[in-house]
């Protein structure tokens, strides 16, 4: 019964969703340079199969790679936040200003940086536009701690880092798996961002725009497809690492 | 044998944006080795401040206090600590609640031998069962009990309790009074217990200390001599009814309502 509602439930809504999408194209008469119907887009992901696989493993690998470095830089700087008032009144208007800039803007300013070094343009856009939410779900994690917490620990000569490591740390687990959550998707629209805006060549973002150049619409929405696929599956890593994990605290919702 | 506890003249004060908040003044506090010594005072005027002092997890900006014939300059692992909240950890099962402060605290038993103490101390609390369940599977009374339990696993000389039960139900609480006098008459812990409740105080301390309001000292100190194995019956004898009298009478004077005079 729980894995007929986990799988079998899913998969029939994105069936019902498929076919009402192929019914009000369908039904509407809509040429496909218009909107493309669900039966046009599968000729266009066979005839380009080979691309996609290539291209969609180059933008899930930045993604990665920019999500990893979210990860770690967003977790420092939470760290730094959470335990010190004055670090964390001190960096708080810098990062919001930060995450308030449209990071479409950036993206020329950093392949002008970092002219010719499409990777590394792509996941420094993927890292900028996810660490934020990382970086503040920890700090407020840490820095919401019930003294008494600390006290447990502390009372019998802990250090720091020990409490840190027993306590605050798996405390702050479910705040930060919420976190990555978002930021999974936020590196993942980083990435295509990059590929679109800036196109070098990589990455399924290009291959959308190769579809726009050459007016291949079903490819056009082949690609948003893919995308959506490979976004759905970065995300239930994410919940799967999440399960073993931070499972306790699913448990104490109940 | 030194003095387990003792407090020599401290004074403390809280810097605030308002200035200094002076809290303690000139407190004067000596308990005897595996004696119980129930703290009662108004509410805010330090109490928890004074379980903090004690613990190491502050020192006093003057006077001194003296642990087991040392002077008190950071936490050590001879203290255990319970607080209102039972502070379980979510993702640890009871028993590993319990193990916590053995995995800090340097100790020479083995894992089987942790488990074994941990578990003996749990069947004694009456949570036998309920080892491998998760905290938030308890009630508020067990839960509490678990903190107990995990606040003495690692034998320490001095047990510091701050209104352990005082978010608890009337009857759950006194369950607790119960599961406290049976857990002193296995361990040897000398305990400092702040409490709002005087029959509290009464049925468990040997000795009750009264603060006075914020900056606190000590007002008075009353001897409880209603002997040892107490039942919830000995407080409505005719001694316990006049020192919860007096206790009262006391409270009262420490919250300025009652004139200092009418007091002995
Ligand atoms: N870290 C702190 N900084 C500044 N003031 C504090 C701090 N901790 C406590 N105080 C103040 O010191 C006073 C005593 O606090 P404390 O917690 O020791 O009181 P208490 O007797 O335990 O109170 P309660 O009965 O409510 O538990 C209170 O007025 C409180 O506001
Ligand atoms: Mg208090």
């Amino acid at each position: 019964m729980k894995i007929f509602r986990k799988i079998a439930v899913p998969i029939l809504a994105i069936l019902i969703f498929l076919a009402l999408w192929e019914w009000l194209v369908w039904f509407n008469n809509w040429p496909n340079y218009k909107m493309a119907s669900p039966s046009d887009l599968w000729p266009a992901f066979w005839r380009f199969r080979w691309l996609f696989l290539e291209y969609g493993w180059q933008t899930l690998w930045r993604t990665v790679a920019g999500l990893g470095l979210a990860v770690v830089v967003g977790t420092l700087i939470g760290m730094v936040m959470g335990f010190s008032r004055t670090v964390r009144e001190g960096l708080y208007p810098l990062l919001v200003g930060f995450n308030a800039i449209p990071k479409a803007t950036v993206v020329p300013v950093i392949a002008l940086i970092f002219v010719g070094q499409h990777d590394m343009n792509t996941i420094l856009i993927a890292f900028m536009i996810s660490f934020f939410p990382i970086a503040v779900s920890v700090s407020i994690g840490l820095s919401t701690l019930e003294p008494e917490y600390r006290d447990i620990l502390r009372s019998l000569g802990a250090s720091q880092f020990i409490v840190f490591w027993k306590i605050a740390l798996p405390k702050t687990l479910p705040e930060f798996f919420g976190a990555l959550k978002v930021a999974v998707t936020l590196a993942f629209i980083g990435t295509n961002l990059m590929e679109i805006v800036e196109p070098h060549g990589k990455g399924l973002g290009h291959l959308f725009d190769s579809g726009k150049i050459n007016a291949d619409y079903p490819l056009m929405f082949a690609v948003l497809i893919a995308l959506a696929v490979l976004g759905i599956l970065l995300f239930y890593i994410v919940v799967a690492l999440e399960k073993v994990f931070a499972g306790w605290a699913e448990r104490t919702a109940h | 044998m030194p003095v387990p506890i003792e407090l020599r003249a401290v004074s403390h004060a809280y810097k605030t944006d308002s200035g200094p908040l002076p809290v303690l003044r000139d407190l004067n506090i000596k308990m005897a080795e595996g004696s119980f010594t129930a703290v009662v005072g108004p509410s805010g005027c330090g109490k928890s401040t004074l379980t903090r002092l004690i613990a190491g997890l502050m020192r006093p900006d003057e006077g001194q206090v003296w642990l087991g014939g040392e002077i008190v300059t950071s936490p050590r692992a001879t203290v255990g600590m319970a607080f209102q909240n039972p502070v379980l950890l979510e993702w640890r099962s009871i028993l590993q609640n319990v193990m916590l402060p053995l995995e800090i605290v340097k100790n020479k038993l083995s894992k089987s031998q942790r488990e074994d103490r941990a578990r003996q101390l749990l069947a004694l609390v009456g949570l036998e069962g309920f080892e491998d369940k998760r905290p938030s599977e308890l009630s508020g009374g067990m839960r509490q009990r678990a903190s107990l339990c995990r606040s003495i696993v690692h034998r320490p000389q001095v047990l510091i309790l701050d209104e352990p039960f005082g978010a608890l139900d009337a009857f759950t609480r006194e369950d607790l009074w119960q599961t406290m006098h049976d857990l002193r008459s296995e361990e040897p812990f000398t305990c400092l217990l702040i409490t709002h409740d005087l029959r509290e105080s009464v049925f468990l301390a040997d000795e009750v200390v009264v603060l006075s309001g914020r900056p606190a000292t000590a007002q008075y100190k009353l001897t409880v001599d209603l002997g040892d194995n107490r039942k919830i019956d000995d407080l409505y004898t005719a001694k316990a009814v006049d020192m919860l009298a007096t206790l009262r009478h006391q409270i009262e004077v420490a919250q300025g309502r009652a004139p200092a005079e009418a007091a002995e």
